[in-house]
């Protein structure tokens, strides 16, 4: 680790402030940061603290029916709160990492970071999450724009996440061996209008809808609906734990196993 | 009823008090007054020219006490190689220099360079940072098999080509062999690889140098599975310091699996930069450096064939083997494909005639050495999954051949230079078939069928050699040392004792396990023994452990120590009780006179012993202490059947382990709690193996598994509760205990079952695919039901 300052601001206005220095940069759950720092491989001269903003903590409802989530709501929080509103969503945090990395890790650190592996960006694609910054409102559609890339400018912090609640959902994983990420990932919403499904893992390009499958299922909810569907291994990752070609074929398994979970 | 202490009884281990309420004295916890940090500047590149190394800028530095590069160990010598192996021709195997820091080239990614010493670590890394290297990059020799063509980029460019050695066992037989593979009524081969694996301690490497000017004399902790190997290899081949000038201190150490036997670079730099710079010198290896700088384990690739008659009787085997060495030779890497693994291929078949083939390959990767097992779970894992092959081929029983070819008649000699003393391999495969519930696989794998599942059932058997070794023997193999154990016993006056063993504990239980003998000799409370090892000042010299030899050969000095020890204080007891020394017995802790009622507690006689007012001391000395070294005649040969029982998921490839089931010989056995938690371990290693770990390199040399996040490490949820049994027991019949050592077993073991069971479900799915390599990943089996 190079030597930072740290500031610890308790308000978003104060956390906006501090990240007018000189090479600052947001620090949440710090689960993805801190190894970043300790290897070497980041630089900031100073490290804004957002795990003492208060009004970017907790789980509600809104009046439009959505689950609230802030930024640096911790993934084990998520887990207990958001049970009974959401329970997919809550199921999803509940399954990232170890107890350890639940109770530090947070929500606006995850979707921030768009690991293409990481379990966050799918729930929040596959519900159609809006994410609120101290800026603006991004819809998850426009907010994730390929691997480790969003929507954020320099400075923008993450302050909340809406998810829209589906009338059923599930997240099926199939877990990478050696960091237990996901290899490959679906999160399918069923909503009243639609169904959405999201993969992570996969691709090159970070998560993406899989619009085959979406449309598959609109028309007819069933495991076998996706059974006859392939997915090009074109852009798939390829590495130690699997090819492209078996991200491709896990994307549709686990598409299917998401659905019969939810039928 | 079991017993309550002494030899058989589950006595709870006594140092995890310690390590479980954090009160373990680990090398990292030593920390000297004034001491200063060494971080080591490593190549990033496999292998290339080192042009040069600019340390002006980084010297300058805050902090910063000296930077050292391989300039400042021309002089000095470099790393020793422990064995040297002759090869099929007579010659000696080719031994390249090995500097403590890079000079003239870097031959691997990790290799260190320079050597930073600050004040603290952060100075140390700061100043790395601003060391300018310039090197040009050459082609990185990666793949063995293209590594010894004519003509490939050579590793080391003084030595002739990259072949270490081409070593052969069984070369008088060689046209035996050849001929009963043109008579065999069938032919089994089989081509595979035994995938290269870290070995990942718990606790990673630490060295600290410390050197006292008032008396010249140098103190290296280190986390060493052999303090006293360490004393004489770096004090007489890298830094030339006299033994009685340097004390080897290793503490408790976190777990080794062999890669804390050898002798470092790091030990070497902080043992001379202590006496350079005049102040202690400590370096903590960081989890990543440990990847790129612990010697790795494993990485064969190999090509076995099994020639059998009509009746299905093996008639002969042809093993040709690739062995990867690495970028230099560790300390005893030459070994392992050669000695410990060449011997073994006979198993636990009478196989008449064998030829063995391994060519030792330098490749610009970590060097490679030995890994719990060393080199006999390789042989375990050809010569078990090539059994399983043919009985497919042959559509036989993969258990009854085995049985039908298993030797039965104890003392056995092999084609392959070794003779097993004791053994019941036909016992443990009943014992295996009853605890593994082979019956109720049927329906076991209906069930998993009924959920869309495979299931498979794998066996095999394993014979090893252990209690290493015979020094005479492996003197005349190539050793460059002694495989002895020493132990002195030095009593007390009120009687407790003290064991100075050579035996080195790093979570085997010696202190539990070693003070159960001698309670158990003398007739006196577990609680009344200490024992003592990891210290060259404190301990006589020892050779330590790996191989499984702890209570083998260790346990064997102290039983031998504590036996002079007893014979001893009868003399004392005969005079004290005026009665003839041949009617003097021990028996829990009391000295009687032979058909009386007279006798001596055991503390009265050490205590005489100390306080000889009324003593024979014409006849003895006072005191009571003794040593013994005890070298032994034979290996000893653990041996044993495994079953694995997995379910596939067809879908994913995922294979998970349901069952596991491990029936072991171990001769006797002194605490079986602690046998039993060897085995679990060793069989989640070898699980590990077969299932998840995999070490690899690219073309160009980097390493792609080089942090948790690619490399698999097996954890408890990736393992079933095991089925372990250890009853069957033919004692050892050559060390004084019967015993045979039970560490490695279970590393040994296990991974051909798992592929076994993996292939059988996949056969059982229409998926015959004759072989699959380790690790069995999703990805893999998954691919493999594509193709087949
Ligand atoms: C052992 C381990 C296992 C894991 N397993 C999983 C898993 O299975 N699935 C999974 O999804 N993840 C996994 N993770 C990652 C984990 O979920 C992290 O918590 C998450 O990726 C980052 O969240 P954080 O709060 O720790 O962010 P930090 O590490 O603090 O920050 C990450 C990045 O986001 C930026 N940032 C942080 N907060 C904000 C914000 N509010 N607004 C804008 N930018 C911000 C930071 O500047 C930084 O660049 C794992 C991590 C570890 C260490």
């Amino acid at each position: 680790m190079y030597n930072f300052d740290v500031e610890m601001p308790s308000t978003v206005a104060d956390a906006v402030k501090a990240m007018a220095r000189d090479e600052a940069q947001p620090m949440s759950g710090g689960q993805t940061l801190i190894p970043t720092l300790k290897a070497r491989l980041a630089a900031p001269s100073v490290l804004v603290s957002l795990t003492g903003i208060d009004e970017m903590k907790g789980v509600c409802m809104d009046d439009a029916g959505r689950l609230c989530i802030g930024g640096a709501t911790t993934h084990a929080r998520v887990a207990a709160e958001a049970a009974a509103h959401y329970p997919a969503l809550a199921s999803l945090a509940a399954r990232i990492g170890d107890p350890a990395v639940r109770n530090r890790g947070t929500i606006g650190g995850s979707i921030a970071n768009n690991d293409p592996s990481a379990c966050y960006p799918a729930g929040a694609l596959g519900s159609g999450a809006t994410i609120t910054t101290n800026k603006r409102e991004i819809a998850a559609d426009d907010y994730f724009q390929g691997m480790f890339e969003t929507a954020l400018e320099e400075g923008e912090i993450v302050t909340e996440v809406k998810f829209p609640v589906p009338t059923a959902a599930h997240y099926e994983k199939f877990l990478q061996p050696a960091s237990r990420f996901p290899l490959v990932a679906a999160y399918v919403a069923k909503f009243g209008d639609g169904v959405r499904v999201a993969i992570t893992g996969a691709s090159n390009n970070g998560v993406f809808r899989w619009g085959e499958a979406e449309a598959a299922l609109g028309a007819n909810f069933a495991a076998d609906a996706v059974a006859g569907l392939a997915v090009d291994a074109t852009d798939m990752i390829s590495d130690l734990h699997g090819t492209a070609e078996y991200r491709a074929h896990l994307i549709g398994v686990m598409t299917k196993r998401a659905v019969a979970a939810i039928s | 009823m079991p017993k309550d202490g002494g030899i058989g009884a589950s006595s709870k281990r006594r140092e995890d008090v310690r390590f479980l309420t954090g009160n373990g004295n680990y090398t990292d916890d030593i920390n000297k007054r004034g001491q200063a940090h060494v971080f080591f500047l490593r190549s990033d590149v496999a292998h290339g020219v080192l042009k040069s190394v600019d340390t002006a800028a980084a010297a300058a530095m805050d902090g910063v006490v000296q930077i050292f590069t391989g300039a400042d160990f021309e002089a000095i010598g470099g790393m020793p190689c422990g064995w040297q192996v002759t090869d099929k021709n007579g010659e000696v195997m080719q031994e390249p220099k090995h500097p403590v820091l890079a000079h003239g080239k870097v031959r691997h990614v990790g290799e260190p360079i320079a050597a930073v010493v600050a004040d603290t670590l952060a100075q140390a890394r700061d100043a790395a940072e601003a060391i300018v290297v310039e090197i040009d990059d050459l082609p990185a020799v990666i793949n063995m098999k293209n590594a010894v063509k004519e003509g490939a980029t050579k590793v080391h460019d003084d030595l002739t080509s990259n072949l270490c050695y081409d070593w052969a066992l069984g070369a008088e037989n060689k046209d035996a062999v050849d001929a009963a593979f043109k008579n065999a009524a069938h032919v089994t081969t089989l081509e595979l690889v035994n995938n290269r694996l870290v070995a990942n301690p718990m606790e990673p490497r630490v060295a600290l140098g410390d050197y006292n000017r008032s008396d010249d004399q140098h103190t290296l902790y280190t986390t060493s599975q052999n303090p006293h190997v360490i004393r004489l290899l770096m004090g007489a081949f890298v830094l030339g310091i006299p033994e009685h000038k340097l004390r080897v201190v290793a503490p408790d150490v976190g777990g080794g699996f062999g890669t804390k036997i050898f002798h470092y670079q790091e030990e070497a730099f902080c043992t001379f930069a202590a006496k350079a710079c005049n102040r202690p010198v400590k370096w903590t290896s960081s989890r990543s450096e440990a990847f790129i700088s612990d010697a790795h384990g494993r990485d064969h690739v190999s090509k076995i064939e099994l020639a059998l008659d009509a009746d299905n009787n093996f008639t002969a085997l042809r093993t040709d083997t690739y062995a990867n060495m690495g970028a230099y030779l560790s300390t005893f890497a030459p070994s392992v494909p050669t000695w410990l693994h060449g011997i073994l291929m006979a198993g636990n078949y009478k196989t008449p005639v064998i030829y063995v083939n391994v060519k030792a390959v330098f490749t610009n990767t970590v060097p490679v050495d030995a890994y719990r097992g060393a080199g006999r779970p390789e042989a375990t894992y050809q010569l078990e999954r090539l059994v399983d092959k043919a009985a497919h081929e042959l559509k036989v029983d993969p258990i009854a051949l085995r049985r039908q070819n298993f030797i039965t008649e104890f003392p056995y000699a092999t084609p392959v230079a070794v003779e097993y003393d004791t053994g019941d391999y036909v016992a443990t495969m009943d014992k295996l078939e009853e605890i593994s519930d082979l019956a109720g696989f049927a329906a076991r794998r209906k069930a998993s069928e009924a959920k869309g599942k495979l299931r498979g059932f794998g066996v095999n058997c394993y014979i090893e050699a252990c209690g290493i070794a015979p020094s005479n023997l492996v003197g005349q193999l190539g050793a460059r040392a002694g495989l002895y154990e020493s132990a002195t016993v030095r009593v007390n006056a009120t009687g407790g004792l003290v064991v100075m063993t050579g035996s080195h504990s790093h979570g085997q239980g010696h202190e539990t396990s070693f003070a159960q003998v001698v309670a158990e000799m003398i007739g006196i409370d577990e609680n009344m023994i200490e024992i003592v090892h990891g210290d060259t000042s404190k301990v006589p010299m020892g050779m330590g452990t790996y191989g499984s030899r702890s209570i083998a050969v260790g346990g064997s000095a102290m039983v031998r120590a504590t036996e002079k020890i007893i014979a001893k204080a009868k003399k004392i007891a005969s005079h004290l009780l005026e009665a003839s020394e041949s009617d003097i017995e021990l028996k829990d802790g009391a000295f009687s006179v032979a058909g009386t009622d007279k006798s001596v507690a055991w503390g009265d006689v050490t205590l005489a012993a100390y306080v000889p007012h009324n003593y024979p001391l014409e006849d003895i000395e006072p005191g009571l202490e003794e040593t013994a070294f005890y070298d032994p005649s034979n290996f000893t040969y653990p041996s044993g059947a495994y079953a694995c029982e997995v379910e596939l998921d067809p879908e994913t490839g995922q294979v998970t382990i349901e069952r596991f089931s491990a029936a072991d010989d171990f001769g006797n056995i002194i605490n079986p709690m602690i046998v039993t938690g060897q085995v679990h371990g060793g069989l989640a290693q070898g699980i590990g193996q077969a299932l998840l770990e995999n070490c690899v390199y690219d073309d160009e040399g980097q390493l792609l598994s080089a942090s948790y996040m690619d490399y698999a490490m097996p954890r408890a949820s990736d393992l079933p509760m095991y089925d372990v049994d250890h009853s069957c027991q033919t004692p050892c019949t050559h060390n004084p205990l019967g015993v045979k050592g039970c560490g490695e077993a279970g590393a040994i073991g296990s991974p051909p079952s798992v592929v076994n069971a993996v292939l059988d479900a996949m056969r059982s799915g229409g998926h015959d695919i004759g072989h699959i390599d380790m690790p069995v990943s999703p990805s893999r089996v998954w691919a493999a039901m594509q193709k087949s």
